[in-house]
């Protein structure tokens, strides 16, 4: 039994996981997550696929906002653009080693364009000029034909990796879970990097943080690119999720959505993401069971499950805003605690 | 020359509406710092009260209209007083994230209650329309304008001479001092989400008796963002002139490149105007380059 962690070195403090006990742990986590295509359901594998997909998107919003505190509303936009550029792209071809690294940098050169008002201005001018943003890329996703497909959308082909063809829930789940598990240790490792550090500075007070040094505009740019890096690989992975896309998908609710997704889960931490996701995509699958259930009783409840679901996320935003600013992820700790300190503190 | 009079002027009609929008987001921003996004959700459902209380319930227009704004005040005083209150000394970035949870709540709400339909609610204002010269002017634009142009000329008095907007101004402006000189800022605050939300349902229920009445109404309040960007967030007399300015360009903009334009041109001007003059045209330049 552990009560606590003694560090000796800055090294043992600095580790990703603190003690033996959390790395045995993760290794067991690990192993049980990639063997879940050998043992896990149909629907459990589809669902996992669509929460890996969110945790990537997740990670992403959470470096611009949680970490920097640049409220971006246009993060489902920046998974579209990164859906549209795999679409355009393997549709010409090339392979998805390719493609998804591309989507991510084209969204991330986007991410500094739409970045580019913190030039002058912070707070809420910046999120303003995201939601402008959003409204602009919706437009061009409708409007550009030749790429996008217009409305009725575009069909994306199948990742294939040397012949072996990603069809199906099982396939997939390996491509989307590598990426997720490299973006999600790359966001873990870089809050340990000085650029990590810095742009914790910029969120809690962004004069001292100028003041010791760091370039405010380099700093919020380079939160605003990985953010956007990370929102395009995940729609990348979504298209080849779905196989095809129509621009009904990137609308402003899948960016209030993500909002939910970090404040539900813990602003600024991995863990906070990874919890944010998984609880914002059981959200409207359970809303959808609780309709199904009900529809005997209540006949059109299945077309009050979007707008429901509008409600869910407004609530879950403002409650955890308000009772748990820190979100599961506190929560979590909080258990963990408890459970360590367990005959001594109750 | 005379499609471009006739755009024109049909442009700086619209801007009327445009700008009581514009005044429901400033009131809220120089009153507390926030910028409300839910505005246009109480747009929405201060137009839905409406149409329910004149077609459903068969009540006479102007007394729904009477009880869509008492719905609507009182929905802003309880929301200010439980979601807003908690908040207050939060970062503004968790108090706006709040915002835009009540926006997602009452989007949903009506989204649920009266389905994505288009209604045609009743007109309060006489429909008859204008004809200058060879330019028609639709009477609900006209009636439109002159309902906005006097409560904004209201507002404006209001703030400039009553002693309660001396007060809700003194809040805005310095919380501290205002308190110290004897200002209820709890009550100041409150009054200020009070009239914005009415503000908002007037506005609401002016576009929807003339445009329809449908779940994209609250999209019309977004746009309006181009107007107090470009006026100044905080600066009233800047959202009027801005939202002039931006009805009649976006009129233009609707006749010469077309409907579509519509979507997407007053954010193309959001975004310009925030890279090239930050604080818009009226507003307060903070000096602090960061």
């Amino acid at each position: 039994m552990r009560t606590a962690v003694f560090h000796e070195t800055f090294a043992s403090e600095e580790r990703l996981w603190d003690s033996a006990t959390a790395r045995r742990w993760m290794l067991a986590f690990t192993l049980c997550l990639f063997t879940m295509p050998l043992w896990g359901s149909d629907y459990a594998l589809a669902m996992a696929c669509i929460v890996g997909i969110h945790v990537i998107a997740t990670l992403g919003l959470n470096l611009t906002t949680g970490n920097t505190g640049l409220i971006s509303l246009c993060h489902g936009a920046f998974m579209g653009v990164g859906c549209y550029t795999v679409a355009w792209l393997a549709a010409r071809g090339l392979p998805f080693y390719i493609t998804l690294p591309l989507a991510g940098l084209v969204t991330a050169f986007l991410g500094l364009v739409v970045g580019l008002p913190s030039l002058r201005v912070k707070g809420v001018y910046l999120a303003i000029a995201t939601l402008a943003a959003h409204f602009i890329l919706t437009f061009v996703f409708r409007e550009w034909e030749s790429v996008t497909g217009g409305v009725p959308g575009t069909k994306i082909p199948r990742a294939n990796l040397f012949g072996f063809e990603f069809i199906g829930d099982r396939r997939n789940f390996y491509l989307i879970f590598i990426c997720a598990f490299v973006l999600a240790l790359a966001a873990r490792n870089l809050a340990r990097t000085h650029i990590g550090r810095a742009l914790v500075a910029v969120r809690d007070r962004d004069i001292s943080a100028e003041i010791l040094g760091v370039h405010l505009l380099r700093t919020k740019l380079t939160a605003f690119a990985l953010g956007a890096f990370y929102a395009g690989v995940a729609g990348g992975l979504l298209g080849y999720f779905y196989g095809a896309i129509t621009p009904d998908y990137f609308v402003l609710t899948l960016s209030v959505y993500y909002l939910a997704a970090i404040i539900v889960g813990g602003l600024g931490t991995v863990l906070g993401s990874v919890l944010g996701a998984l609880f914002m995509t059981f959200v409207p699958e359970a809303l959808r069971l609780l309709a199904h259930a009900s529809s005997q009783w209540f006949p059109g409840v299945a077309g009050l499950l979007l707008p429901m679901g509008q409600v869910v996320f407004g609530v879950l935003i403002i409650v955890f805003l308000i009772f748990e600013p820190h979100g599961l992820a506190a929560i979590w700790q909080r258990v963990r605690r408890g459970f360590h300190l367990w005959p001594f503190k109750t | 020359m005379s499609e471009f009079l006739e755009y024109s002027l049909l442009g700086l009609l619209s801007g009327g509406v445009t700008a009581l929008i514009a005044l429901a987001f400033v009131l809220i921003y120089k009153g507390t710092g926030v910028v409300n996004f839910a505005v246009g959700e109480f747009m929405m459902l201060g137009a839905y009260l409406y149409y329910a209380g004149a077609v459903s319930f068969g009540l006479a227009p102007w007394l729904a209209f009477l009880l869509s704004l008492f719905g609507i005040g009182l929905l802003a005083i309880v929301l200010e007083r439980a979601v807003l209150r908690p908040l207050s000394g939060q970062p503004v970035v968790a108090v706006m994230m709040a915002t835009i949870g009540m926006a997602s709540i009452i989007h949903g709400g009506v989204e649920a209650v009266w389905g994505g339909d288009t209604y045609s609610p009743p007109t309060l204002l006489p429909r008859t329309p204008l004809k200058m010269g060879d330019i028609l002017i639709p009477g609900t634009m006209l009636g439109n304008f002159t309902v906005a142009s006097i409560l904004i000329g209201a507002f404006l008095i209001f703030f400039r001479y009553s002693k309660t907007g001396i007060a809700m101004r003194a809040t805005a402006s310095d919380s501290v001092t205002a308190a110290t000189l004897g200002i209820d800022i709890n009550f100041a605050q409150r009054l200020t989400w009070l009239l914005s939300g009415l503000v908002g349902t007037v506005a609401g229920v002016l576009i929807a008796s003339s445009a329809g009445l449908s779940p994209l109404l609250a999209a019309a309040a977004l746009g309006v963002f181009a107007a107090i960007i470009l006026g100044g967030l905080d600066s009233i007399l800047g959202a009027i002139v801005a939202s002039l300015l931006i009805g009649w360009i976006e009129a233009l903009g609707a006749g010469y490149l077309g409907g579509k334009s519509r979507d997407v041109l007053p954010f193309v001007l959001v975004l310009a105007v925030l890279v090239f003059k930050p604080y818009g045209m009226f507003g307060t330049r903070t000096i602090e380059r960061l």
